[in-house]
């Protein structure tokens, strides 16, 4: 149960986002500024920034619906879901370039704290064409998610471990980005799986 | 040195605030109704949670410029202040607000370590959820703005005199003013 009433139903981030809609709106442009829209550095390896830090934090909610979106983004199929969870195992023998390795080196120290990061670990990042936008971004969605993990977890917020829920959130962040979008709908795997086992299907 | 080239003399996240100003305006905004929309919590409670996980997480710039945010709302009390940082248990404030910074605290380690007992005693103390959610949330997002200020190397005085000034402005004027979109005069000159 969560530490405070929150809306039933709703997995993860999504009840404390309904339940607090003016702090829902920063953190909803914030991670749509970050995770989408154009940059050097493409939306399925800066989700992967996040399902890498999301694991490190053990916020299962998290890792699963980032690293869902990341593989999306890549096709959708078993195959890119495996390099997500190799990502996770061990991102240094991924089948991922060399700039997004040394990438998520600096994510992994941010994670464990922002001193963490030393001038070795920029100047790797450097080495294998990163620009000062890309590290920048790159502190900041490890920093961003070291938020999101705390305050999924911090509220003992309800996280189904079904692969369904994770495969349809995945498949509609991909597609619809972050912001403008309605939390409070029940996700169509969720309410299937209520229905049939006789649960009442949450509305809101 | 910072770790990225960041526009000179500007202190703690300030530089990444300029490089990035898509980043900044939700940024920004978070922390505008984190600590400063019409709260239950007044705003030097909430500055007090935001300095306490700040100064768990070693972060010199957050740490001292919220401490002079909460001592700017409360007429100059920084050995107020001092004390919740280091020591909130002993502290002169509310057992509602040493429940919650005990609850920050646990958030500031880990989502996880926030236990059922420390939700419940926050509850007995007078709590209420929209209270315990700030709480959780102030404490991510210094999780977050620490990381982002340290993980970035920036500069950072380490005099607590240099933000006194920074904590009138931000306990007065706020977060989302100008003044973060546009390089100071300082900078300039």
């Amino acid at each position: 149960m969560a530490h405070i009433a929150l809306t039933e139903g709703l997995p993860g981030i999504r009840g404390p986002m309904v339940f607090s809609p003016e702090t829902t709106k920063p953190l909803c442009e914030l991670v749509q500024v970050l995770l989408t829209g154009p940059h050097s550095l493409t939306p399925a390896e800066r989700e992967m920034i996040a399902t890498y830090v999301s694991s490190e934090n053990d916020c299962y909610y998290c890792q699963h619906c980032h690293g869902s979106t990341a593989a999306q983004h890549l096709g959708g199929g078993e195959k890119e879901y495996e390099l997500v969870r190799q990502m996770k195992r061990d991102f240094e023998s991924a089948a991922l370039s060399p700039k997004m390795k040394a990438l998520l080196n600096i994510a992994g120290k941010v994670q464990k704290g922002g001193k963490q990061v030393t001038a070795a670990d920029v100047e790797r990042a450097r080495q294998e064409g990163a620009t000062d936008k890309e590290i920048h971004d790159t502190v900041l969605i490890a920093a961003a998610f070291s938020m999101f993990n705390r305050y999924v977890d911090g509220l003992a917020t309800w996280q189904p471990h079904d692969p369904d829920v994770y495969r349809e959130i995945g498949h509609l962040t991909a597609r619809l980005g972050y912001v403008g979008r309605d939390y409070k709908k029940p996700l169509d795997a969720i309410a299937a799986k209520q229905a049939s086992s006789g649960t009442k299907v949450a509305s809101s | 040195m910072a770790h990225i080239q960041l526009p000179e003399g500007m202190p703690g996240i300030v530089g990444p605030l300029v490089f990035s100003p898509e980043t900044a305006k939700p940024l920004l905004e978070l922390a505008e109704v984190l600590l400063r929309a019409p709260n239950t919590l007044s705003s030097a409670e909430r500055e007090m949670i935001a300095a306490h996980v700040s100064y768990r997480n070693e972060c010199d710039f957050c740490q001292l410029s919220h401490s002079a945010a909460a001592a700017a709302h409360l007429e100059g009390n920084y050995d107020l202040v001092e004390q919740i940082k280091v020591n909130p248990g002993s502290a002169n404030v509310s057992d509602k607000l040493k429940a919650l910074l005990t609850i920050a605290g646990k958030v500031q380690q880990g989502g996880k370590q926030v236990s059922a007992g420390d939700v419940a005693l926050a509850r007995e103390c007078g709590a209420t959820d929209k209270e315990i959610h700030d709480c959780v949330l102030i404490a991510a997002a210094f999780s977050m703005y620490n990381r982002y200020v340290d993980g970035l190397a920036t500069w950072q005085p380490r005099e607590r005199e240099a933000y006194r000034e920074m904590g009138e402005q931000l306990a007065h004027q706020g977060y989302t003013r100008d003044r973060f979109r546009e390089t100071p005069k300082a900078a300039q000159a």
